[in-house]
């Protein structure tokens, strides 16, 4: 069963909707005793790096997640600020972040080569994959196109933990994964036959 | 590399989709829920809602109605109407819309923007900035409106597009209240003006009549959000309704091709 965390922030209904669509059994998981029967977990997030970290942290969920994902090794996989919230902090903010895949959550507006662009960086832009990954399992090779909407990207500690890269000045990291634990920065839910398949492919990891 | 965004803006009325021309005569062009589903097949970029009857009825936005869109819509979604609270911004993003849009409530009372910020991140506040194009003897004005065109103010809109993505909202929609629903191209003297000022994402609506006006004004602005009415929901010189939308190879040909145009000017002025 797909479990997508409700912790009070982020588009749960459109992540629902999208694994409905695909046939893929889900359910919206608010506490623990949802996650019976998980197989793989999505993390939303939207807003504020603090403000999504501090709901997650008050919400209660976060120690039967943790027990499942660090200690059942349940795959997971961190969308957007939900991505950014497994990274070890973030500039955008004091909050500690989980920690589970190495690195830290950085500005373009602080980076001089994006400073320049208009920002957040808004839009569809291109995943170029840096790994081979079942996550990127039918996306074609021409230029897979996704939503993105951020002014903060993920810098992980090891290059190994990217698995694809996106260029706005920067080539920055749109897909990391340490182990079974994954993350996005774009909007899957919002990215057309792209993230359907890249959904798709992650209920099957 | 980023792509501009092609956005078709749909106008609800009533509960009913409507397309005005320069912001009066409605005109009944179908059902919304319908007009997302075709959409969706053909994979627009992002959707733009905007409920031209909340303001001017004194009404909230239908949360019912904007529900059922966001459920529907597989890409992303940009609601304004009647916006004027933050716990209405805060039940928007809950029932699934990726942005929220002011516009009069941005002029009336700005510390909203700050408190969108704090709620829902920057990323989610958009602003639309309706403007009224003023001919004079000797130059072209623009003033501040709202209320469908029908409330002007006297703030300077250049100063307020500034002090708008200062405050850090994540967009601001130019909306050109005389193109509307003209089809003869954007206002592109208007875009030149913006060009200079912007720091943020921006999106023009108002008077594109083909794809040839999106790509003169990715030409001129560089990546850009490109909004369109009745482009998306007209065909043929009688404005049959029909709903279009260029596809997906179209669509990124015009954005790349029009991109280089605007990238060799760039640099041919910089020289």
């Amino acid at each position: 069963m797909m479990c997508v965390v409700d912790y009070g922030v982020g588009n749960i209904q459109a992540l629902l909707n999208l694994f409905n669509r695909l046939g893929i059994e889900t359910k919206r998981a608010c506490t623990g005793k949802d996650f019976n029967n998980a197989t793989h977990f999505i993390l939303p997030g939207v807003g504020h790096f603090d403000h999504a970290i501090q709901k997650f942290n008050e919400s209660g969920v976060k120690e039967p997640l943790q027990d499942l994902v660090l200690g059942s090794k349940i795959p997971l996989l961190g969308v957007c600020v939900g991505m950014q919230m497994l990274a070890d902090g973030s500039d955008e903010g004091n909050l500690p972040g989980l920690g589970w895949i190495p690195g830290r959550v950085k500005e373009f507006a602080k980076n001089p080569e994006s400073s320049k662009l208009s920002l957040p960086h808004m839009g569809w832009n291109v995943l170029h994959p840096k790994k081979n990954n079942l996550l990127f399992s039918g996306l074609g090779s021409n230029f897979p196109q996704f939503y993105f909407l951020h002014s903060y990207y993920f810098d992980t500690k090891e290059k190994e933990d990217i698995l694809a890269t996106t260029h706005y000045g920067i080539n920055f990291a749109s897909v990391v994964s340490h182990q079974h634990i994954y993350g996005v920065q774009f909007h899957p839910e919002k990215s057309h036959k792209w993230g359907e398949q890249l959904l798709k492919n992650f209920s099957k990891i | 590399m980023l792509r501009s965004r092609i956005v078709p803006c749909l106008l609800i009325d009533n509960g009913a989709l409507v397309k005005t021309q320069v912001f009066d005569r409605p005109k009944y062009v179908g059902d919304p829920i319908n007009a997302v589903k075709i959409f969706n097949e053909k994979e627009a970029d992002e959707l733009i809602v905007l409920d031209i009857s909340a303001t001017k009825l004194s009404l909230g936005p239908n949360f019912n109605l904007i529900e059922k869109l966001a459920a529907e819509c597989r890409m992303p979604l940009c609601y304004g109407g009647g916006v004027n609270s933050i716990e209405q911004v805060i039940k928007l993003v809950d029932i699934g819309v990726e942005k929220v849009a002011i516009s009069s409530s941005a002029i009336a009372q700005p510390t909203l923007i700050n408190e969108m910020i704090a709620a829902v991140g920057g990323q989610s506040v958009v602003i639309v900035i309706d403007l009224y194009k003023k001919k004079n003897l000797s130059s072209i004005d623009y003033q501040l409106c709202s209320h469908n065109g029908k409330k002007f103010y006297n703030e300077d809109p250049f100063i307020f597009f500034n002090k708008c993505q200062e405050l850090g909202a994540g967009e601001i929609v130019i909306n050109s209240v005389n193109e509307d629903g003209l089809m003869q191209g954007y206002d592109l003297d208007l875009a030149l003006k913006i060009k200079a000022l912007a720091k943020i994402p921006v999106t023009f609506l108002g008077g594109a009549g083909s794809l040839q006006h999106i790509e003169k004004l990715i030409e001129n602005f560089g990546v850009v959000g490109a909004a369109a009415g009745s482009l998306f929901v007209f065909k043929g010189k009688y404005r049959a309704v029909l709903i279009n939308y260029p596809t997906p190879a179209e669509k990124i040909e015009i954005c790349s091709r029009a991109l280089k145009v605007y990238n060799s000017n760039k640099g041919a002025s910089s020289v």
